[in-house]
């Protein structure tokens, strides 16, 4: 076991992290959560039947006139905390890990292509970064709600609030990879084996894809962390605005703007334990995210 | 006067600790230049910061001793140390360009490092730096001293690194690598500079390098390391004259001659020669069944090229920077064409334009006798992609770090359509390692776990896979020791012979185009200044700018030397 740590240098630096660890594990908690929430959640709080009224408001355990049934308590309406958070935490990853794909997919195929081309299409192409950069998320998200209610018929614009969230959090997320990917690849294209693909006469494609992109990947991979918690945030503010999901299909945010309500008014955990856990998973994703910025970039160590 | 007895240092790491350098004795006196040579990785450079205190993080001084006049460098606290640097020992880096803080004037910096040292008032350091930029040889020094570090030449610069390493009036300096980054002229002057102080100034000098021109032409005493250990040291004169030592004397051999040719490098052991090399039959056979007709030679006329210069106006066309200017040459069928020319005389721009990597702006490129389209203008299918293969300066960036050693080789083997048959490609390309004198299962290995000359070897096993005529060699070893560039060059010229290969060879250094080329080309800010057989070049010089390259190339003195090192 030790001999196989040693081999891989971002495995030792890993085990010598105390905080990387620590990350590490709130982050698999809160994903393997999300990920099994049908099997573990007491309540669905998508289904109206699941849950009741009566039992609406309730306190954690620890607080008096608690119920023990509902560990973390029960919203207004009825509904258990646990069980909603971990819907709630599984629609947010949803999300935010599609929107990276398709910002990540969007943003490293272009950076790459203004990379190795250059000259006007790189122009033309970062010019459009730089638009994009000056348009806050929340109105290029509101810009395709607005397209989305225009040109699809009122039957499917619920069904498809999660697809518009998702590509408004994409397209305000593409920038940063391709920022990335195209500097990344102005390096390796004046690297010698580039230089030598180029000679030999191999299709740009390859040269592209199978000759400079896994050379870029280390930097990517790092967005790629940072990012997630960026998506996850968008998400969560999106919702929290209004503008994101509904409150009958709350994602993290939605949950707390819900939970906003009861502030002032003594029920601080409706407001409170969604909030905790979004902040540990977006901390506990940056963490990462730095940690594996120092196993790529030696010179920052 | 400095003395090192017994010295280890090591570096703590995943896999336990990391012996760098053990049982290093060294004695330097006042106003000796003690030359500390070696290739990469033997240590040099770990002694001089171990010396001076400045040990790379988390290496640490494991045992020996370490002490200047009277003092013992190893018990000072970090204050004492800190006050000792600078004010005692100095250093001087390798590159005048980082060494120096650029958004300070000279003036600043001297001053700063005067009072940092002494009790002085402002004016009478400024007296004082002037003084010593007067003493190292810079003119009208009271005006030049308000300059920024970017307004000098660069070896005025390392002359003003000098100048701050001997302000403090220090016993020790150690120069690490002091005129590596500089051209030979500016070399030799730099070396000249540093003669005198030790003898004017009774500064002791420790010279690390691993250029033994250099050791001969300025150091007294001369220690050579390898591998962490001292292999030998001595008087120069007699280490290098009669090294006792097996290591220095190969070290010697492997140095290309300038006045002389020789036919092969001996080599002290060649890096994984330990197998059989019929194994490389397979690859012989399969080159030598390739080789149609006759060699193929290549024919440059009137070649310019072109790029667009600085905008200085919005509305102004820019002037171009002309990088080649009306380059001919012919490189004859079957022959080595070397070029030689300082940084930034367009080599490897001419090695672009023949590859269609840069569009030459005029003229006319012939390949056998065929016309070669520039730039883009050369569709990827031309034949001639596949017949002109080159061999690049850098070894760490020609290999793509991401692929396996066999998917390096095998591309050329399936992109160009020689062997469809994907086991076949694999097992010739394992002969071809083995041609190149590497181990054949090293096609499982990712590049870095391979060294710089044996990444050289893989590079010219990848060019030899396109089946190439006309192969390019960009300044192919000067980023390799000595030893290894001697086993490269033994390896090219062997090919050459064997394929009938015509090959242009590019290099700034003339000893290494002496020993390889039939024919060489002396370019000089994109014009050639001088082209003609080799021996001409070298023996009858018609070009004034020939003539001084040559003077000022630091030879060892073989006359002098040579007796013992060839017994």
């Amino acid at each position: 076991m030790i001999a196989f740590i040693k081999r891989y240098e971002g495995l030792w630096l890993f085990v010598h992290s105390p905080a990387a660890i620590v990350a590490a594990i709130v982050a698999t908690l809160i994903i393997l959560g999300a990920v099994f929430a049908p099997w573990l959640a007491l309540v669905n709080p998508y289904d109206l039947a699941s849950f009741s009224l009566f039992d609406g408001l309730l306190p954690p355990v620890w607080e008096e006139g608690a119920n023990p049934r509902y560990l973390l308590g029960t919203d207004d309406q009825g509904r258990d905390m646990i069980s909603s958070i971990l819907y709630g935490a599984r629609l947010s990853l949803v999300i935010g890990l599609s929107a990276l794909t398709i910002a990540a997919v969007l943003g490293v195929g272009l950076g790459l292509a203004a990379g190795y081309y250059g000259g006007r299409f790189d122009a033309i192409v970062m010019r459009i970064a730089d638009v994009q950069l000056a348009l806050p998320a929340i109105l290029t998200a509101l810009l395709i709600d607005g397209i989305a209610r225009g040109i699809l018929p009122a039957a499917v614009q619920q069904d498809l609030r999660v697809a518009v969230l998702t590509l408004a959090i994409a397209l305000s997320l593409w920038v940063n990879f391709a920022r990335t990917a195209r500097a990344s690849t102005f390096v390796q294209m004046n690297k010698e084996y580039v230089q030598a693909a180029i000679m030999m006469g191999q299709r740009p494609s390859r040269i592209m894809f199978v000759h400079i992109l896994p050379n870029i990947l280390g930097p990517l991979l790092v967005i790629m962390t940072v990012d997630l918690a960026s998506a996850i945030l968008l998400e969560a503010t999106l919702s929290f605005l209004g503008i994101g999901l509904p409150a009958d299909s709350p994602s993290l945010g939605t949950l707390i703007r819900i939970g906003m309500q009861f502030l002032l008014s003594g029920e601080w955990w409706i407001l409170w334990i969604p909030t905790l856990l979004l902040v540990a998973l977006v901390v506990s994703i940056n963490i990462l995210g730095d940690f594996l910025r120092d196993v790529f970039n030696p010179r920052l160590r | 006067m400095l003395t090192i007895t017994d010295l280890a240092v090591k570096f703590p790491s995943r896999f336990g600790d990391f012996t760098a350098i053990e049982d290093v004795d060294m004695v330097i006196k006042p106003g000796e230049i003690h030359g500390l040579v070696g290739e990469s990785g033997a240590g040099k450079s770990t002694v001089g910061a171990a010396v001076i205190g400045l040990l790379q993080s988390p290496g640490y001084i494991a045992h020996g001793s370490l002490t200047l006049g009277d003092t013992d460098l190893r018990t000072l606290t970090p204050e004492q140390a800190h006050a000792v640097r600078g004010d005692r020992i100095s250093m001087i880096f390798q590159d005048p360009q980082t060494s120096l803080n650029p958004l300070m004037t000279i003036e600043d910096q001297l001053i700063e490092t005067i009072q940092a040292h002494a009790d002085v008032s402002t004016a009478a350091a400024r007296q004082r730096a002037v003084d010593l930029l007067e003493e190292i040889g810079i003119k009208n020094a009271a005006e030049r001293i308000k300059a920024y570090p970017h307004q000098f030449s660069g070896g005025m610069r390392q002359r003003v690194v000098i100048a701050l390493a001997i302000c403090t009036d220090p016993e020790l300096i150690i120069a690490d690598e002091p005129t590596t980054a500089l051209d030979v002229a500016v070399q030799s002057q730099v070396l000249k500079l540093i003669q005198r102080l030790a003898k004017d100034r009774k500064i002791a000098f420790m010279l690390i390098t691993h250029d033994i021109g250099v050791i001969a032409q300025v150091a007294d005493r001369v220690t050579v390391m390898r591998k962490g250990r001292v292999m030998e040291t001595g008087e120069t004169a007699q280490v290098l004259g009669a090294p006792r030592h097996p290591y220095t004397r190969a070290l010697m051999d492997a140095v290309p001659p300038l006045d002389y040719r020789i036919d092969r490098f001996r080599v002290p052991q060649e890096e994984g020669a330990d197998f059989e090399r019929s194994l490389g039959q397979k690859a012989e056979d399969w080159l030598l069944a390739g080789v149609q007709g006759a060699p193929t030679g290549l024919t440059l006329q009137n070649l310019y090229v072109r790029f667009a210069g600085p905008r200085t106006s919005l509305f102004r066309k820019p002037e171009p920077y002309v990088a080649l200017n009306d380059v001919s040459l012919t490189v004859r069928p079957g022959s080595i064409m070397g070029l030689v020319g300082e940084s930034g005389s367009g080599k490897s721009t001419l090695a672009k334009a023949i590859t269609g990597l840069v569009k030459p702006s005029d003229g006319t490129m012939i390949l056998g006798d065929e016309v070669l389209p520039g730039g883009k203008a050369r569709d990827r299918h031309h034949p001639s992609r596949q017949l002109v293969q080159m061999v690049f300066q850098d070894p760490y960036s020609s290999l793509n770090s991401r692929h396996r050693i066999g998917a390096v080789l095998e591309e050329p083997l399936w992109f160009y359509g020689f062997v469809k048959d994907a086991d076949q490609r694999k097992e010739l390309a394992a002969s071809m390692l083995a041609l190149v004198g590497m181990q054949p299962d090293a096609i499982d290995k990712y590049p870095h776990q391979f060294s710089g000359g044996q990444r050289q070897r893989i590079a010219v096993a990848r060019a030899l896979l396109a089946r190439p005529r006309f192969l390019i060699c960009d300044e192919p070893t000067s980023a390799l020791d000595v030893s290894i560039q001697a086993e490269i060059l033994n390896l090219l010229k062997d090919l050459q012979a064997k394929f009938g290969l015509t090959i242009l060879f590019i290099s700034h250094n003339l000893t290494v185009v002496r020993q390889m080329a039939d024919d060489t080309a002396v370019l000089r800010n994109g014009k050639i200044e001088e082209i003609g057989k080799t021996e001409d070049v070298y023996e009858r010089p018609q070009a004034a700018y020939t003539k001084s390259l040559l003077a000022l190339t630091p030879v060892m003195q073989r006359a002098s030397f040579a007796v013992a090192a060839h017994d």
